[in-house]
């Protein structure tokens, strides 16, 4: 993917994802009137009865879940490129494979329910509203970055959608999320925090304690076991002892859900939401089997890279594993042929909203931080005191 | 609770609570603290501090272990739980990475936690989160993610709790961009201190000392009064002097400013400098006081290694070497797991005599 200077054309194109205004500009259907479709796996459950296989969508959601799950696929195989070029530097964990998850989640809340992930979160940050020229400013490290370039890619963050990040530390996200869903209950918010993690953190102490604290004070919390199956190179079968994770809340209600299929997905989040937001018949009484707020839904998931940049992901998985899994059951064709099946589109329009898409995928010169930018943001009040370059006689800065 | 009280009157050397208190505000009168008939303890200091910013913002909220029903461990948030309810106090589950990891995402979300550690040994169960999730977010967010959290609680050496219940955090906290650490001392630093912190921002790590919770110091009307406030970042000259200049934080202020008086009866006059605020810390006051005095001694509870001394003293050193007329001398705790036996134990933390002697040599007035 070669870089180029965006165009005055091109930068209507970097709006928010899944506006109807771009749809509009489409001659395909903006049609919302409810389409019924079943998921293609049943929901196993856990202490709770699982939501209806029905899943109520629209022509005009269908055609939204194809067109910004192409864009987040565009992005990252884009994104694997800048790395390859040295344009993209540190770590760079993929998510392609996985976009049903982000899609299926937005679709089912809003901007006022917060999302916490971990950092493999380019998609989610686009999910929650982020523009792709920020993203990609972001990786490479440009001042025009949605954290100005001081993150990176495990650091994306954007609160005024209730995307509190990108965390680089594994299962760190866990108690955090619950502390959003603390403060959500606090301030009396009707909201709900989904906190995701993987497999891997599934293992995490400190996600249990949390856990435990949440289901004790009733958060409106959800947490999503992103289960892709391996935790970097190890395999969920030779890192826990119990891989059904939606069970592992032990009085926590979980829900496995097929991943791969956005409207499940969507099913899955819509069903957690309103349960975490109802009023209990116990309330507040913490007996033994009072109400639990919480639940844990897992996500039968897939990334087709490898962990990340620096993993090929072909070491301790085959290769016919990995292409066995985007012939059957990769998101994006799923959608495509619901689409094609229900009529919304034909498989021509679809490939050309690919294009278009591929087109968007477009890197801009920006500029890199001013040096000044080193010291800035380390407290919002400095009072006056000093921080350190490498040689403190040559390079100091006062806080404001 | 009450084995402190007992505990600090012993070191005086056998007084009871009240007639210790009373010989410290004989002493204390003849120094420049602000002058006031009332007393509090640093204890009484914190619960008021703490209670008044609940009162004035709803967003505070307390959250630790034994902080509500138990009254708190050190009885620090005593009285709380019966005034603001079960909404407003927290009694957490012996899960310091959970509950940290908690009150960083309420923060995260705009509520203001005051975070209690039993004791800051076990915040290292948590300090992920105070370094990581905490400490960093604001800059990696570039200002969209701020934390406005406090974490406090007793910090440092007790009276025989042992290796693992002993230790120092000053240096490890304040090491990390993005935090700002703060050590109190007497009433009006605690209440001054803990009304910044939980008022500041960003997040704040408030060490407090377990055997200064009992210690009554005079407080004056306008530290009382609800809207006081410290200033974050600068040092208090507790002692002016001219002859040699001791830094120093929390319990040991007390330690320097006993030295100071024996000092003086042999003829040196020493400058002691409360830091209040280990970060920021206030260089500018540390090397101003240097280029008057010539010599300096900086003293500490926690292990001498890249200790919070060690970084005064290379500050003086890069900033005020022209200045100096002796080498920088450090008093620290033993290089040394905390040992239990009470000979021991005192070998291991800074004393008096050890100030004095640095003084001394300092002032070239030993060999």
């Amino acid at each position: 993917m070669a870089l180029s200077r965006l165009s005055s054309r091109s930068t209507t194109l970097l709006q928010p994802l899944a506006t109807t205004s771009l749809l509009r500009r489409r001659h395909i259907s903006t049609d919302t009137t409810p389409i019924t479709v079943e998921t293609s796996l049943p929901f196993t459950s856990h202490l709770i009865s699982p939501p209806s296989r029905a899943v109520e969508t629209s022509s005009q959601e269908l055609l939204s879940f194809f067109r910004d799950m192409a864009l987040m696929r565009r992005m990252e195989i884009a994104a694997d490129s800048l790395y390859k070029a040295k344009l993209i530097r540190g770590f760079c964990h993929l998510y392609d494979g996985q976009e049903a998850v982000a899609i299926g989640m937005e679709a089912a809340i809003t901007k006022r329910d917060a999302i916490i992930t971990s950092y493999r979160d380019h998609c989610t940050f686009l999910g929650r509203g982020g523009g792709l020229f920020e993203a990609f400013s972001e990786l490479m490290g440009r001042t025009t970055g949605c954290s100005k370039g001081k993150g990176g890619s495990m650091h994306f963050y954007k609160k005024d959608a209730s995307f509190y990040g990108g965390h680089g530390i594994v299962g760190a996200q866990a108690p955090l999320g619950c502390g959003l869903a603390f403060a959500q209950k606090y301030s009396k918010e009707e909201a709900v925090t989904f906190t995701l993690y993987g497999d891997g953190a599934a293992n995490q102490g400190q996600l249990f304690e949390a856990l435990n604290i949440a289901a004790l004070w009733d958060l409106p919390a959800v947490l999503v076991c992103e289960n892709n199956h391996y935790g970097m190179g190890t395999a969920e079968w030779r890192s826990a002892k119990s891989p059904a994770y939606f069970k592992r809340g032990d009085y926590v209600p979980g829900l496995k859900v097929d991943g791969m299929d956005a409207l499940a997905v969507k099913q899955a989040c819509k069903f957690a939401k309103e349960h975490a937001l109802k009023n209990g018949p116990i309330g507040s009484n913490h007996h033994a089997f009072a109400f639990v707020f919480e639940q844990i839904l897992e996500m039968d998931t897939y990334r087709y890279h490898g962990h990340s940049m620096s993993d090929p992901g072909s070491t301790y998985r085959t290769r016919d594993e990995i292409s066995g899994v985007r012939q059957v059951r990769d998101p994006i064709d799923r959608v495509r042929k619901l689409i094609i099946a229900h009529d919304i589109a034909t498989e021509k329009e679809l490939k050309d909203m690919e294009k278009e898409v591929r087109k968007e995928v477009d890197a801009a010169e920006s500029p890199i931080p001013e040096p000044s930018e080193l010291f800035s943001n380390i407290y919002v009040k400095g009072f006056g005191a000093e921080s350190f370059g490498a040689d403190r006689k040559e390079l100091r800065a006062t806080l404001p | 609770m009450w084995g402190i009280l007992r505990r600090s009157a012993v070191d005086g050397g056998g007084f009871s609570a009240s007639s210790l208190r009373r010989t410290r505000s004989a002493l204390v009168s003849a120094r420049s603290y602000a002058s006031g008939s009332k007393e509090m303890t640093v204890r009484d200091a914190l619960n008021s501090a703490i209670d008044e910013e609940m009162s004035a913002d709803p967003k505070v909220f307390v959250m630790g272990e034994e902080v509500g029903q138990y009254q708190g461990a050190y009885k620090i948030t005593k009285g709380l739980l019966e005034k603001y309810g079960p909404e407003r106090v927290y009694d957490t589950p012996i899960t310091e990475a959970g509950f940290t990891g908690i009150g960083v995402g309420a923060a995260y979300a705009g509520l203001k936690p005051v975070v209690e550690f039993m004791t800051f040994n076990f915040s290292m169960q948590a300090i992920d989160h105070i370094i990581n999730s905490a400490a960093k977010s604001n800059y990696m967010s570039a200002g969209q993610i701020n934390v406005p959290i406090v974490f406090r609680g007793p910090n440092g050496a007790a009276a025989g709790v042992g290796a693992q219940h002993s230790q120092c955090y000053a240096a490890w906290y304040a090491s990390v961009p993005g935090l700002k650490v703060l050590a109190p001392y007497s009433a009006e630093d605690a209440r001054g201190l803990l009304k910044a912190a939980i008022r500041d921002p960003d997040p704040v790590v408030f060490l407090e000392n377990e055997l200064l919770y009992g210690e009554s110091f005079p407080i004056s009307e306008e530290a009382l009064d609800s809207s006081f406030c410290l200033p974050i970042g600068k040092a208090k000259i507790e002692r002016e002097g001219k002859d040699v200049t001791i830094t120093t934080f929390s319990k040991m202020v007390g330690f320097a400013l006993k030295a100071a008086e024996k000092l003086a009866e042999e003829g040196i006059s020493a400058e002691v400098i409360n830091l209040r605020s280990i970060r920021p810390l206030d260089r500018a006051t540390i090397n101003a006081s240097v280029r008057k005095t010539s010599r300096l001694v900086t003293v500490e509870e926690g292990f001498p290694q890249h200790g919070v001394c060690a970084e005064i003293c290379a500050s003086v050193v890069e900033e005020s070497f022209s200045y100096l007329d002796a080498p920088v001398e450090r008093i620290a705790g033993a290089d040394v797991p905390m040992p239990y036996a009470a000979n021991l134990e005192r070998l291991a933390l800074p004393q008096v005599e050890d100030i004095v002697r640095a003084a001394k040599r300092a002032c070239y007035r030993s060999k």
